[in-house]
């Protein structure tokens, strides 16, 4: 079944059931292709390339400084590549950001809503900033699906972290966006909670085919919500494959001791684990 | 799936999303009255105290007897320069201090739009830190800044223009080194106070200095003050003199602002700013 839901800017067709695979390689909405990033000569993302599909979730694995903050800020527009290409919903990232922005949106615990303002007026700000056209009712919608009817009054900044977390949400899908990055969507979230924020994800991105690219340490999240897992290290993707298939491949019990066995460089000997030396 | 134009035009989008940053603003003030108290204090408190002076210059000095208002007058216009700035470089701070800059700048806003909307936030601060201290230095003082006339709406734009100007080169200075700089903020618009003839002729300064200082429309627009407070005389050279200035400076801040986001673009700052 296909409905419209018509906003200030797109027409937006959802589905109600998963894409398939095939489907999805059919319909790539992140096209990234060789993108590199150095910082004074160091290479923080360097050469990797990788697409998105609609309704596909693909996750980007990796110990601290793999790259993977870099690459979504890249994604984002936040940072500048020093080399490579990023098509977003088909459009030119460095050059022409500003055509598609408004098609996609972000959440992350590292970046905070200002604090002073109530649940409801940061919500209502960022849904004028994104021309949602019926904001307050998109708001109402929201409060009502991520339970933030009786948070709209408060400040932000006096929430815990897992209603912080539900917000920063509601502000990432207030433009119904076709794309959505994360990084660390439940980081600081205790397992209920993160098991909530997980499960909404996913009935949301069953409904609508967003396309989620996420940035996580929580090998339990990736299993969970991923089709597609990028394995990165030193700024480069070492593996890539479904979980199960990643972790069939290299005779593992979990997808955890396959991050581990990539993380510490077990398959060149690159780094070896701080107990063997 | 397909994407057809938006059903409302750029222009309209463009003007929606300066709205949606005033309004965050808005927000802001209206949840904090001692943000509001504070932008009405200090002018209110400079023009008592100017107004105090001037009352005994009255009976010193005959050339404040010509022009009872001028003190008064520049007290307030120099506010409006002054508010005008830190309006502008406040509102860039406060997305500094909650680290809401990656949200704005991943959003459709772009960096022009976030400068125009920080511009009508810095009208909005100004006419309430300076409207309540004009009010009172009538009522105490019987001295009206807007005995000025017209030629008050080109004093006030004149130096609200430059005070975004300075404004712009402030934010581009803290887009650039971090939030080390924020001092600059307060600070910045002190520099050009002692050749912007607030309170004396440009006359007064040593030669050379005089040059510096008609290169700014802040003298300008004193000098002009004085013409029509002591003269009577409204000198439209001194106005079209400022107006002309004002543009190359806000030409020069909307530059550097915009040449210190691709830079922090390109380093990263944009994520780590405010942290």
């Amino acid at each position: 079944m296909i409905r419209a839901a018509v906003t200030c800017h797109t027409i937006r067709v959802t589905y109600s059931d998963t894409v398939s695979d095939t489907a999805a390689t059919a319909d790539i909405v992140v096209a990234v292709e060789n993108l590199a990033k150095t910082f004074n000569g160091t290479p923080a993302v360097a050469g990797v390339s990788f697409t998105v599909a609609r309704g596909q979730t693909v996750a980007l694995l990796g110990a601290n400084g793999a790259g993977k903050t870099t690459t979504i800020s890249m994604l984002l527009g936040l940072l500048l590549p020093s080399a490579g290409t990023i098509r977003v919903l088909g459009v030119d990232m460095v050059h022409e950001r500003h055509r598609v922005l408004g098609r996609i949106n972000f959440s992350s615990p590292y970046v905070d809503l200002p604090r002073r303002l109530t649940v409801a007026q940061n919500l209502t700000f960022f849904a004028h900033l994104y021309g949602v056209c019926d904001a307050r009712e998109r708001v109402a919608r929201l409060a009502e699906e991520l339970d933030l009817a009786a948070l709209l009054r408060r400040r932000s900044g006096h929430l815990s972290a897992g209603q912080k977390t539900r917000v920063s949400l509601a502000k990432a899908l207030i433009n119904d966006p076709e794309v959505l990055l994360l990084d660390e969507p439940t980081a600081s979230l205790d397992p209920d909670t993160a098991d909530w924020v997980r499960a909404y994800l996913a009935a949301y991105q069953a409904r609508t085919g967003l396309a989620i690219l996420l940035a996580s340490h929580n090998m339990h999240e990736v299993e969970r919500l991923a089709d597609q897992v990028l394995m990165m290290r030193a700024g480069r993707i070492v593996d890539r494959g479904a979980p199960g298939e990643l972790v069939r491949r290299h005779g593992r019990r979990t997808l955890e001791e396959v991050f581990l066995d990539l993380a510490r460089g077990a398959a060149t000997g690159a780094l070896r684990h701080p107990a063997a030396q | 799936m397909s994407h057809p134009p938006p059903p409302h035009g750029p222009v309209r989008a463009s003007a929606g999303r300066i709205a949606a940053i005033v309004l965050r603003h808005v927000y802001l003030l209206r949840a904090s009255w001692p943000r509001v108290i504070e932008l009405m204090y200090w002018p209110t408190i400079q023009m008592v105290l100017w107004g105090f002076m001037t009352e005994f210059l009255l009976t010193q000095s005959t050339f404040i007897a010509r022009a009872s208002g001028v003190l008064i007058s520049a007290v307030l216009l120099w506010d409006v320069l002054f508010r005008g700035q830190l309006g502008f470089s406040l509102s860039f701070l406060e997305e500094v201090w909650s680290r809401n800059l990656p949200n704005l700048f991943v959003s459709p806003l772009r960096p022009v739009e976030f400068l125009v909307a920080l511009m009508l936030m810095s009208l909005i601060r100004t006419l309430i830190g300076v409207l309540p201290a004009a009010g009172l230095a009538i009522v105490l003082y019987h001295a009206s800044v807007f005995d000025l006339g017209l030629p008050l709406v080109a004093f006030f734009s004149g130096l609200l223009i430059m005070g975004w100007a300075i404004g712009m080169m402030v934010c581009a200075l803290i887009l650039r080194v971090g939030q080390g700089a924020e001092n600059a903020a307060w600070l910045a618009i002190f520099l050009i106070a002692p050749i912007s003839a607030i309170y004396y002729p440009v006359a007064v300064l040593p030669e050379w200095l005089q040059t510096v200082a008609w290169a700014l429309p802040t003298a300008a627009i004193f000098e002009g003050m004085r013409a029509v407070l002591i003269d009577g005389q409204v000198r439209f050279d001194l106005l079209v003199r400022a107006g002309v200035l004002d543009l190359p400076y806000l030409g020069l801040g909307a530059a550097l602002f915009l040449v210190a986001f691709r830079v922090a673009r390109r380093r990263g700052l944009l994520l780590q700013v405010g942290e």
